[in-house]
Formats: structure tokens, C-alpha cells, sequence
């Protein structure tokens, strides 16, 4: 067993968890914060996209003991201190970012740590950025579309879908 | 994925001491190595995180030298060496994607040694030289082959020192559902000639092209290589690409790297 603290959505946690624990898991069943999801658990669909120190990372291909000491942001900790969606969540749901909603807290995370990086993205480097985070049902168009929304700029030359 | 015990020792001392250990095995950004243990390909006793080691984290320069340090990310790599070694950070910059470039480091990905990553190109084609805790390894001695490296059971890589090239550049052709390298050439210009490091063709693991470099030291262009083909004997012959395919791709992306070079 390891010993971990760390701060998660801005609460100090403490837990004894097994060595070989992922995030994802500490997350779901410690913590029980389950908008954290598992896609693939191999690192390519980016479902459970959280940020470690202010970094983007898959929780499912990181163990809970590396995040001792850190601070981790989650789907939870997005929304605004009132409870009304962030920016980028209202965005996603004004532009119709989502459909089943599984992907939708790792792209939310993702484009969060986008607009924090280049706070004026072209619809090119969205999609770049993202390469990491499958969608099945959108076709990513409204997805480019919220955060090009959330970031300030038109979106009226992205084509209607 | 098999039980272990996890350790994150805060120094190098503790992270050898615990190595020493049976069964121990050492954890960089874990991005391959997570995904070896969920497939019960690897069963450590002990997994000795080396995230937790501040000493290992980080990139300076000095002299015409760029040090990285063994536990420095991709992503640290693409954005802070970006002025001193361009070539360089780019390739760090376009390793998986950008959670993956957030925990990935380049310790793990040259003590690993895939025959597709990217990394091992640039430490051979700049001629750097890997330092672990007790020696300093050349990189033409340390890349022996399909994930086999110079380092003994329990050696840690401290950081990895670039002579930065005068002209340099990396061109990888992406295998697009892995985005590992189906052949990258890094081609790098420095004061004792010119240095051709292919990585993701050969059934070895990185290679230098001795032909191309030859080729290239007395005349730096792209249409030096005119003429010149590699050798498909040894190179991976799988569903993605053929040998002869991947042959090709050496030639043709080597004359690209060349042009973006300059």
C-alpha cells in the first residue's frame, strides 16, 4: 500500500491506496468523482484527460502514488463557483459539442488546457491539439466549433454540419 | 496488471538504493511501461517512480551544449529548447499527443529504446552522450539493438547532452494510428561532418545511414543523395509498410530533412 495526499478540485485528500492503483481508478472508487471516464485504458481516446499541475495527462496511463503532493483538476472542478458551467461547457452545450457525452469531460479538459496554452487558437490547432481525444458521435466539427466559441471568436466561417 | 509495490523516492540516491532491490524496476512518464504492466507483459516487485526527483527534471545550455535532463517531459523539451535547438523540439513536440507529451520523458523513451520511437534519431544523429548515476555512455555505444541498450540492471539516465549541430532536422512519416515513427530521419550538420540516424525502419533499432553521410559531409544537399537507395536486408517488414516501402521512405525522407535543414 502507498500513502498519497494530494489536492483534488481544491480539497486535500489523503488516502492508503494499492501500489498499482491508476488515477482513473483513485478518481472513480476513491473519490467516487466518475466524470472521469474510461474509454480505452490504453492512453488513446482521452476520456479521462485531468489536470495534474496545471498539465494536461490521461489518468489511465498514471498511478495515483505520482501524484502525490500534486494538485489535480477534474470535470468536477470545471464549472464555475456559483455551480453554472464554464465557459468552455457552455460552449460546448450552446454549440452542440456533444452527443452521448463519454468524451466530453476529457475534450473539456483538453480544450481547457489549449485555450490556457494559445488563448486564440486557429481551427487548425484545435484540431491538432486533440489528436489525443476521440470522439465517435460528433465528427469533432461542433466540438472545433465550442472552443473556437469559448475562446472568443467567430465561428461563423466553420461550415454548418 | 499484477500487484506491486510503489515507491517515489525525492532523490537519486534513494532511487538506486531501491533499484538495488529484487525485482525493481524504475518508472519514468510511464507511458509505455503503463500499458506493458496493464498487458501483464512485465511483473516488477517494486516500481521505483522517478517522477518525484526534482534533479532529473529540466534543460539547460552552456557552451554549444544543450543538457536535458533524464526526467524532463516531451512537452518541457518542445517548449524550452525551441531557441537553442529547434530541430530538436520539434521532434519532442510532435511525440503522441499533448497528454502524452505532458508525461512522457526522455529517460524512459531512451531507456526503452522502441525501434519506432523518436528520440533514439536525435541522440544519434547529434552524437550525444547519455548520462546515467555512474558514467557517461556515447551514443553510438549505447544503442545496441531492438529495446537493448548499454545500461546495466539498475543504471538511471541523469540527463542526455546535445552538441547543438549547426544545421539539423527531423522528419518522421507517422504510422497514423500510433503516430509512432514508420521511418524518421534526423539529419544533423555539426563540426565533424554529417550524422544520418534512421529510426522505425530497421528490425536493430536506430541506425546510421553511413552511405547518406558520407554523401552529405561532402556536400550538403539534398541532391547529393541523388542516386543513393538503402538497403531493405533488416528492416521491418509488417502490415504497415514493407521493407522495401520503408527502404524507400529512408531515401525519400532523408532528402527532406536535408531541405528543411538548409
Amino acid at each position: 500500500m502507498v500513502d498519497v495526499t494530494m489536492k483534488v478540485n481544491g480539497k486535500t485528500v489523503t488516502k492508503s491506496v494499492k501500489g498499482n492503483m491508476l488515477m482513473t481508478e483513485f478518481l472513480r472508487e476513491e473519490l467516487r468523482l466518475t466524470g472521469t471516464h474510461v474509454g480505452c485504458d490504453t492512453s488513446q481516446c482521452g476520456a479521462c484527460v485531468i489536470h495534474v499541475n496545471g498539465n494536461a495527462v490521461k489518468a489511465c496511463t498514471m498511478f495515483a502514488g505520482e501524484c502525490a503532493g500534486a494538485e489535480v483538476t477534474t470535470i468536477e472542478g470545471m464549472a464555475n463557483k456559483d455551480g453554472s458551467l464554464n465557459v468552455i461547457q457552455q460552449a460546448f452545450q450552446d454549440h452542440h459539442g456533444l452527443q452521448c457525452g463519454f468524451c466530453t469531460p476529457g475534450m473539456v479538459m483538453s480544450a481547457s488546457a489549449l485555450l490556457k496554452e494559445n488563448p486564440k487558437p486557429s481551427e487548425a490547432e484545435i484540431r491538432h491539439y486533440l489528436e489525443g481525444n476521440i470522439c465517435r458521435c460528433t465528427g469533432y466539427h461542433n466540438i472545433v466549433k465550442a472552443i473556437l466559441a469559448a475562446s472568443g471568436q467567430d465561428v461563423s466561417a466553420i461550415a454548418a454540419e | 496488471m499484477y500487484s506491486f509495490d510503489f515507491v517515489r523516492p525525492a532523490t537519486l540516491d534513494e532511487a538506486v538504493a531501491a533499484l538495488a532491490g529484487e525485482e525493481a524496476q524504475a518508472l519514468g512518464g510511464g507511458q509505455t511501461l503503463i500499458p506493458t504492466l496493464k498487458q501483464r507483459l512485465a511483473s516488477p516487485a517494486t516500481l521505483v517512480s522517478l517522477g518525484g526527483i526534482a534533479a532529473l527534471k529540466g534543460v539547460s545550455s552552456s557552451g554549444g551544449t544543450l543538457t536535458v535532463g533524464g526526467g524532463t517531459t516531451h512537452g518541457t523539451v518542445a517548449a524550452e529548447a525551441a531557441s537553442v535547438y529547434p530541430a530538436l523540439a520539434k521532434l519532442a513536440g510532435n511525440i503522441g499527443d499533448p497528454a502524452v507529451r505532458n508525461r512522457g520523458t526522455i529517460g524512459g523513451s531512451l531507456a526503452n529504446n522502441d525501434p519506432s520511437a523518436c528520440y533514439p534519431s536525435a541522440v544519434l544523429a547529434s552524437n550525444a552522450t547519455v548520462v546515467t548515476n555512474t558514467r557517461e555512455i556515447a551514443a553510438d555505444d549505447y544503442f545496441q539493438g531492438l529495446f537493448t541498450t548499454a545500461l546495466e540492471p539498475g543504471e538511471i539516465i541523469t540527463a542526455v547532452k546535445f552538441p547543438v549541430p549547426q544545421k539539423a532536422a527531423y522528419i518522421k512519416f507517422e504510422q497514423p494510428a500510433s503516430r509512432f515513427a514508420l521511418v524518421g530521419v534526423f539529419v544533423a550538420k555539426g563540426a565533424d561532418g554529417v550524422r544520418v540516424a534512421v529510426t522505425g525502419a530497421s528490425e536493430g533499432g536506430v541506425f546510421r545511414w553511413s552511405e547518406a553521410e558520407a554523401a552529405l559531409s561532402s556536400n550538403f544537399s539534398a541532391g547529393a543523395l541523388d542516386g543513393l537507395s538503402a538497403s531493405a536486408d533488416g528492416l521491418i517488414n509488417d502490415l504497415h509498410g514493407s521493407a522495401a516501402y520503408r527502404a524507400h521512405l529512408i531515401g525519400v525522407l532523408t532528402k527532406r530533412a536535408v531541405a528543411a535543414a538548409g
